[in-house]
């Protein structure tokens, strides 16, 4: 624990019940649960307008759901305001106290709390030092937000949220206004100080590489409901929902026709079973290096091929289906010999095929 | 050749514009200035010092200045609730409390001198009740006072409203969710954040109070010594033709203004250094 929380162990299992939220007539939550267990770092992954973040405010406290429980450890969180939860809160655009130094941002939370167990001034100090060097910044305490850069005042913004020692982190889209670089770095340094502090935490991103590569689990919504939880492995290798399907990854997606346990492209019946999906248009969903390149006539697509770039480990070739207007991409080894203007047989290794009405 | 290659801008039109700006400043503002401290150089050091020092001089300035110090403050308190209760809340009437705001703007000054003075006079609308309690307004100093709260208001109001509007909603959430009780958001978090506009919005109903007349002499009384501000004394100066008279009173009242608004600019700048106007 490094010291940074002195009051024992403060982690908390998070439980969200068929919480609903209306804004006017649109549902931004339509029945969402959801379990966080302690020490977990998850992330809910979604696109905009999926009620992500509107989900972390309820939990955070910020928002009040129309229906629904939030529970800590089994203690009814509706019954506590924001202030009442002791929930660290990263905001997306950092809402650092521009009047105030670094230093003063991270002391805030310890300078108001009750008198009687408020720390004295030294105790203040020596915390604020702690969170300083905990998130590499000791050497900024007497700047202003203003003269720090986007990734400095993300940290110091994580800083001031550890600070009132939260039984909760919650990260709102925490590098979604930095460059890339950054980003990148920030992820890392996030993923080993949730090792460090072992908090339970969740943050919302709409980056599917975020999500997979910093959470331990991942929740995937769409329109104010959740589609699928999982870990990274999970979401990307058994996509639940065509949705989780073509959110997370690449995806090839062909319009296919089940009928009876055969599957059908364009009136042509491919060489794939149907995986006991009832009869009616369908979609067929395979991974770019999930489609298998061999010689005209080997699989259960043929298509010619019309272009090919190459780089890295792979050549990405671009192929026009016979018998359809089907023009997709897949992914080939470097050492499959590929050029425009081959005729190629495709057979998907792995797929999925999912009704098409949603 | 080089040297005119370097000089070329990628904004152009500098020489234009500055142009323009230095001849409007000197004709409308400079020149005059000038002028006035031309006119008490006809006045030999001791002269200047007597008319200065006279008694009446003194406490004309002393009214003009202290209450209208003490009016910029009131309207720094009143104006802040205001915009709070203009920019947070939404309520029945609050476009119509908004343009209300403006009024003592448009309205001619003579005109809002007079309608304070009926209203505070012995026998007005407010005047009566007060004078029931033994408080008389009108013809006293205290008349000034709220003459010069009037005409204030709405710098304050209109130089913080927009700063407030700005102010990010979540800056109050991320105190809340820290713990700070509403009180402590308030003190700690949004009253620092507006301090650059709040010093403008005082510094502006400060030099428009000390420069006020036409809203004031009617509710004054203008007793010598009591109840007469410094405008006014130049004007009698004026109509006295002891024009050098009057321009140094009026030399003292810009050279203190200058320095007020000076003053009130290091602060401004000093704030604002550590709290950029995004």
């Amino acid at each position: 624990m490094n010291g940074i929380w002195t009051k024992g162990n403060f982690r908390v299992a998070i439980e969200v019940k068929n919480i609903v939220k209306r804004f006017g007539a649109f549902a931004a939550l339509d029945g969402v649960d959801l379990k966080a267990a302690n020490g977990e770092l998850l992330a809910l992954l979604g696109p905009s307008g999926s009620g992500k973040t509107t989900l972390l405010r309820i939990i955070a406290g910020l928002d009040w759901p129309d229906a629904g429980e939030v529970s800590f450890d089994g203690e009814n969180a509706l019954a506590h305001g924001a202030g009442e939860r002791h929930v660290g809160f990263v905001f997306q655009h950092y809402a650092l106290f521009r009047h105030m130094t670094v230093f003063e941002n991270v002391a805030f939370g310890l300078r108001v709390q009750p008198r009687a167990i408020r720390k004295d001034e030294t105790g203040i100090r020596r915390r604020v030092k702690e969170l300083l060097d905990l998130v590499q910044l000791d050497w900024l305490a007497d700047r202003y937000p203003s003269q720090l850069s986007g990734g400095q005042r993300q940290r110091i913004a994580l800083a001031r949220a550890l600070a009132i020692e939260p039984r909760i982190l919650l990260l709102d889209e925490p590098f979604g206004a930095l460059d890339a670089k950054v980003r990148k770095e920030l992820r890392q340094w996030l993923r080993s100080l949730h090792q460090e502090i072992n908090v339970t935490s969740i943050f919302v991103t709409h980056d599917q590489e975020e999500a997979l590569e910093v959470a331990n689990r991942v929740v995937v919504m769409d329109k104010g409901r959740i589609e699928q939880i999982g870990t990274p492995g999970d979401v990307y290798d058994n996509p639940a929902t065509a949705f989780v399907h073509s959110f997370i990854g690449e995806s090839i997606v062909l319009p296919v026709e089940v009928c009876d346990g055969c599957v059908r492209l364009g009136g042509r019946a491919l060489n794939i079973a149907a995986n006991g999906l009832a009869s009616g248009p369908s979609k067929l969903f395979v991974r770019r290096h999930d489609m298998q390149v061999g010689p005209a006539g080997s699989g259960a697509l043929e298509g010619a091929v019309r272009h090919v770039r190459t780089f890295g480990p792979i050549q990405r070739a671009e192929v026009a289906l016979s018998g359809g207007e089907s023009v997709i991409e897949i992914d080939a080894p470097r050492d499959r010999e590929l050029k425009a203007g081959d005729i190629v047989g495709l057979q998907p290794r792995r797929y999925r095929i999912f009704a098409a009405t949603e | 050749m080089s040297g005119s290659t370097g000089r070329r801008s990628t904004l152009p039109g500098f020489g234009l514009t500055m142009g323009l700006t230095l001849t409007w400043l000197s004709v409308i503002i400079l020149i005059p200035l000038a002028g006035l401290f031309l006119k008490t150089l006809e006045l030999s050091p001791d002269q200047f010092w007597d008319i200065l020092s006279s008694r009446r001089t003194l406490n004309a300035l002393k009214i003009s200045f202290g209450l209208a110090f003490a009016a910029a403050l009131v309207n720094l308190v009143m104006g802040t609730v205001i915009v709070w209760a203009l920019v947070r809340y939404r309520f029945p009437g609050r476009r119509i409390f908004d343009a209300i705001v403006d009024i003592p703007f448009a309205l001619p000054t003579a005109v809002a001198g007079i309608a304070l003075t009926s209203l505070f006079a012995q026998k007005g609308w407010l005047g009566a009740p007060l004078a029931e309690l033994g408080i008389k307004v009108a013809f006293t100093p205290t008349g000034i006072f709220i003459a010069m709260i009037f005409i204030g208001i709405p710098f304050v109001v209109r130089t913080v409203q927009p700063v407030l509007i700005d102010l990010d909603v979540e800056i109050e959430e991320a105190a809340a969710s820290l713990g700070a009780s509403r009180l402590n958001t308030v003190f700690r978090v949004i009253l620092p954040s507006l301090i650059p506009a709040l010093l403008t919005g005082f510094a502006l109903a400060f030099a428009r109070a000390v420069g006020e007349y036409g809203s004031v002499i009617f509710i004054a009384g203008n007793l010598p010594n009591v109840s007469e501000i410094a405008p006014l004394l130049i004007v009698i100066r004026l109509s006295e033709f002891r024009y050098a008279d009057a321009t140094a009173i009026a030399v003292v009242m810009l050279v203190a203004s200058f320095l007020i608004i000076f003053a009130v600019n290091r602060i401004q700048r000093w704030a604002q250094m550590r709290i950029p106007a995004h």
